[in-house]
């Protein structure tokens, strides 16, 4: 259905991936020289987890027309803000140079995407909101990617694919959530791989579509490594944000949880709560794909997670997962629509929760 | 969930089924009345040569006692689950179990490098379920183990072992070289529908050469141990989206030790992708959760426990009373006792077929 | 007192020494009694999750952390974990450490008792060589 009221946030949408030559005016002059000797800046970037022309990974009515001289801007304001009246946006760009293994250069490049995205897209665009784009093989980069951007208010969260260089929870990993909790950042994990290994335990499957399956296993595994490792006792304010990975899976992952603490909490007796409540309260997921199929079903599966302020609207523009305008499904009740498109995003997010206007941070402040 | 624990339930009086019991070897010695003078040298000096960094134990090191009920160390010595009256006296007699499905884990060969030692091995668990369990106690029923990634053995050893009533399914390792739908494990696929005998999958502690995890290695037991879930789901899409089940139609897979309530979200996921995505897979002729509804069964342990237990009978409608196979996974830590384990209520009819009738269907038993 | 009508000798109190536990059957009860640093405690042998013999399961401590990576093991000597799922259970009350709230073992009341007052009772159990001088363990049912 389509949404009854404006104002919506949506917390997961994504920017185009430029094409690099766009990129090399943020790059330092090294690695500007070295992409345009290397031929690296004619090659696009594009990450095997969204193959460009592939039926996922942008509605046919959203692809751009060749020559019609719109902007990306001006498409992306007329198919994903104005259409859904989205008040913000939280966006990303899935840039593939997350999956260089030069982690350099993965960072330059990852700096020059936080940059190309601040002056091309928030600036002309207040509804957006950002994502601070980092490489997860190197703390000292990921940090200091932070640290840089983090006094640009309108990044309200940093941005990881969910099956990176190494399970989440991992302790080498800690610098780069603590510099969230810092600053009011969210951590982002997003639906992908950057197939350092195969996506499933036994190997790499044939099939795309297996690969996007495999999303969800990703997710949870990523829960269990944040979970267990005990990253919630050392960044209590860590907001974890699971961006189209689905929730259906989400009562099984908190049941099995529960139960397991109960037998073998020694090994991780840093959890001194029910992993199942821990979750409730640090992590939040994102709508689309929803792929339970109807509104019954979904309250049911509220029922089963037993909370209602975990799901954050989300069109997961340009991905396909719904057609013309109807972003919801079909049927779930107005109180929980305003819940999911509005009071949980702003909860969710530290940098969001100035208030409604939100769009206008002066505003906002002037609040507070 | 306060505890009055259930009365002891009419399990026992149905006679259950139980769908997950493993039966382990004092030591490899066990084996060698079923091997040949060459092979237990081998195993002598060179032992099992397998995919991870340590020989003779795990590297997610259990919790309880070895990953064992740590009062099922029989008094004789010998690991848990090697002592057949202990076996009967703590287990078969104490619940009721009216048939006993083996699923011999140890030393079966699935995860052995050495592919001929590999399919000595099977062969050899084969030999030594059959005569040193089945023949000994007819309650228990026994599962052909093979080496998945040698097909050619493995179609040579199901035909044989099919012509003995005493086996009863197939049982090869969902941490495959490579996701069970590939086509290399085909033939494996294709004796097993010739010989009416179902597929078990039961989560194996060994590698076949990927991490756990997509995202690599876990560090801790509690992450491995929930990798058996999403291990499992890994299988199944590949079982599915490769087309296995177009190509027999008559397969049956049970599942194991792997859950069960997160397979109704599995199929709307899957079946939600597929819908987007199905020019990429054409040879699918149903929905993925067709297939599913049609060829697949589950083993219950270990039975999740939501903190409202009436949230578990809402899955198992939406998967099929029909399809559950009660398990108890006995020796392990993690056992379901069937007088115990099931905390929400049951219509006379669906405690029948999850004790009992499911598995008899399932494994044609009397 | 009612509670004196089901006083139940189960042992001398020297043949118990501290961290030592003792199973007895006692009225068709299978019951696990624990001497914790010299405080004797009995709990029934069936656990509360799901009938697992908790009496025979590993006598130990809590195990805490201050940080993820600090371990320290307290109290030890004090805890029962489950010899099936693993649940721990506080031996002096029968609370489970997870789930204190909803998850409780049946508990009852081990004292020890000077054997000269036992056998002004109605009770003695005649079975128990009773020795005045000696203490004995008094389980109340
Ligand atoms: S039966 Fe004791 S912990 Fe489960």
């Amino acid at each position: 259905m389509k949404l009854p009221f404006k104002g919506v946030i949506d917390c997961d949408l994504h920017l185009p991936s430029p094409p690099t030559t766009a990129l090399l005016p943020y790059l330092p002059t090294h690695w500007r020289d070295q992409l345009e000797t290397r031929f690296i800046h004619k090659m696009n970037f594009q990450l095997t987890s969204y193959p460009p022309n592939s039926p996922l990974t942008c509605r046919e009515d959203w692809r751009a027309k060749k020559g019609d001289g719109e902007s990306d801007l001006d498409r992306l304001r007329r198919q994903a803000l104005d259409p859904f009246g989205v008040d913000i946006a939280v966006a990303s760009l899935l840039h593939g140079a997350i999956a260089l293994f030069n982690e350099d250069m993965a960072a330059a490049l990852c700096s020059a995407v936080n940059d190309f995205v601040a002056h091309e897209w928030l600036d002309p665009e207040p509804r957006l909101r950002g994502s601070i784009l980092i490489t997860g093989q190197n703390t000292d980069h990921a940090v200091a990617e932070i640290e840089r951007l983090a006094h640009d208010k309108r990044f309200v969260q940093v941005i990881l694919p969910v099956m990176g260089d190494m399970l989440p929870g991992k302790r080498q990993m800690w610098p780069i959530y603590r510099a969230c909790e810092r600053h009011g950042l969210a951590l982002a994990l997003h639906a992908g791989s950057t197939y350092r290994f195969p996506t499933t335990g036994s190997g790499w499957p044939s099939f795309q579509v297996e690969d996007y399956i495999a999303n969800s296993a990703g997710f949870e595994n990523a829960i269990v490594s944040l979970l267990s490792e005990g990253v919630f006792s050392e960044c209590p304010n860590l907001r974890v944000i699971c961006l189209e990975g689905g929730f259906g899976w989400l009562p099984t992952l908190i049941w099995r949880l529960n139960k397991e603490w109960r037998g073998i909490r020694q090994e991780v007796p840093w959890i001194t709560r029910q992993p199942g409540d821990i979750l409730r309260e640090r992590f939040r997921f994102t709508l689309q794909p929803v792929e339970v199929p109807d509104a019954a079903l979904i309250a049911r599966i509220i029922g089963h997670i037993g909370s209602d302020d975990l799901l954050l609207f989300s069109t997961d523009y340009p991905h396909a997962h719904f057609e013309g305008v109807e972003a919801l499904p079909d049927g779930l009740p107005e109180a929980l629509i305003r819940k999911i498109t509005r009071d949980n995003p702003l909860a969710a997010y530290p940098r969001l929760s100035g208030g409604a206007s939100a769009n206008q941070p002066e505003k906002a402040e002037q609040r507070s | 969930m306060n505890v009055p624990l259930p009365s002891v339930t009419s399990a026992q009086k149905i006679g259950i089924v139980d769908c997950d019991i493993h039966p382990v070897q004092r030591s490899a010695a066990d084996l060698y009345p079923y091997m040949s003078q060459r092979w237990r040298e081998h195993s002598e000096m060179f032992g099992p040569h397998i995919r991870q960094g340590l020989t003779g134990m795990q590297v997610y090191p259990r919790m309880m006692a070895a990953g064992q009920r740590a009062d099922s160390y029989p008094a004789g010595g010998g690991p848990p689950g090697s002592d057949l009256d202990l076996m009967r006296s703590q287990h078969l007699d104490a619940v009721g179990v009216e048939w006993g499905m083996l699923v011999a884990l140890s030393k079966g060969g699935m995860e052995e490098r050495n592919p001929d030692f590999a399919t000595v091995l099977s062969h050899a668990v084969n030999d030594w379920q059959r005569h040193d369990w089945v023949a000994k106690e007819p309650r228990l029923l026994a599962g052909v183990v093979v080496p998945q990634e040698d097909a050619d053995f493995c179609v040579k050893e199901i035909h044989l072992r099919a012509q003995d009533k005493a086996f009863k399914q197939i049982i090869i390792s969902p941490r495959s070289a490579e996701p069970l739908g590939r086509r290399r494990y085909w033939p494996i696929f294709a004796a097993a529908q010739e010989c009416g005998l179902p597929i078990g999958l039961h989560p194996a502690a060994f590698s076949g050469g990927a991490p756990s995890t997509s995202a690599g290695w876990p560090t801790y037991y509690m992450q491995e141990h929930y990798a058996f879930c999403t291990g499992m789901q890994g299988n199944i899409v590949s079982m599915i989206f490769e087309g296995v089940f177009e190509q027999f139609p008559n397969l049956k897979i049970a599942l194991i030790e792997s859950g069960f309530t997160w397979m109704p979200a599995m199929c709307w996921r899957m079946d939600a992708a597929f819908e987007r995505m199905r020019k990429e897979v054409p040879h699918l002729k149903r929905r993925p959760s067709e297939y599913i509804r049609d060829h697949f069964w589950f083993a219950t342990q270990p039975m999740e426990e939501p903190e409202n237990p009436a949230h578990l009978p809402e899955i198992i409608e939406w998967i099929g009373w029909d399809k559950l196979l009660f398990s108890t996974d006995y020796p392990h830590w993690d056992y379901d006792d069937p007088r115990y384990c099931i905390r929400f209520r049951m219509t006379d009819a669906q405690r029948s077929m999850l004790f009992r009738d499911n598995a008899r269907a399932l494994y044609g038993l009397p | 007192m009612t509670r004196q009508l089901n006083r139940h000798v189960i042992g001398r109190a020297d043949d118990l020494p501290p961290g030592s536990r003792k199973l007895v059957q006692v009225a068709g009860r299978e019951i696990g009694v624990f001497n914790v640093h010299g405080a004797f405690y009995a709990l029934a042998n069936r656990c509360p999750h799901g009938g697992g013999s908790l009496c025979e399961g590993f006598v130990t401590g809590l195990s805490i952390s201050a940080h993820p990576g600090k371990y320290e093991l307290v109290r030890e000597g004090e805890f029962l974990r489950c010899p099936l799922h693993g649940w721990e259970f506080e031996i002096a009350t029968g609370q489970s450490y997870c789930d204190p709230k909803n998850t409780r073992l049946r508990t009852f009341n081990a004292s020890v008792e000077h054997g000269a007052e036992l056998v002004k009772g109605p009770y003695v159990a005649e079975s128990f060589e009773v020795k005045i001088e000696e203490d004995y363990i008094v389980l109340d049912l």
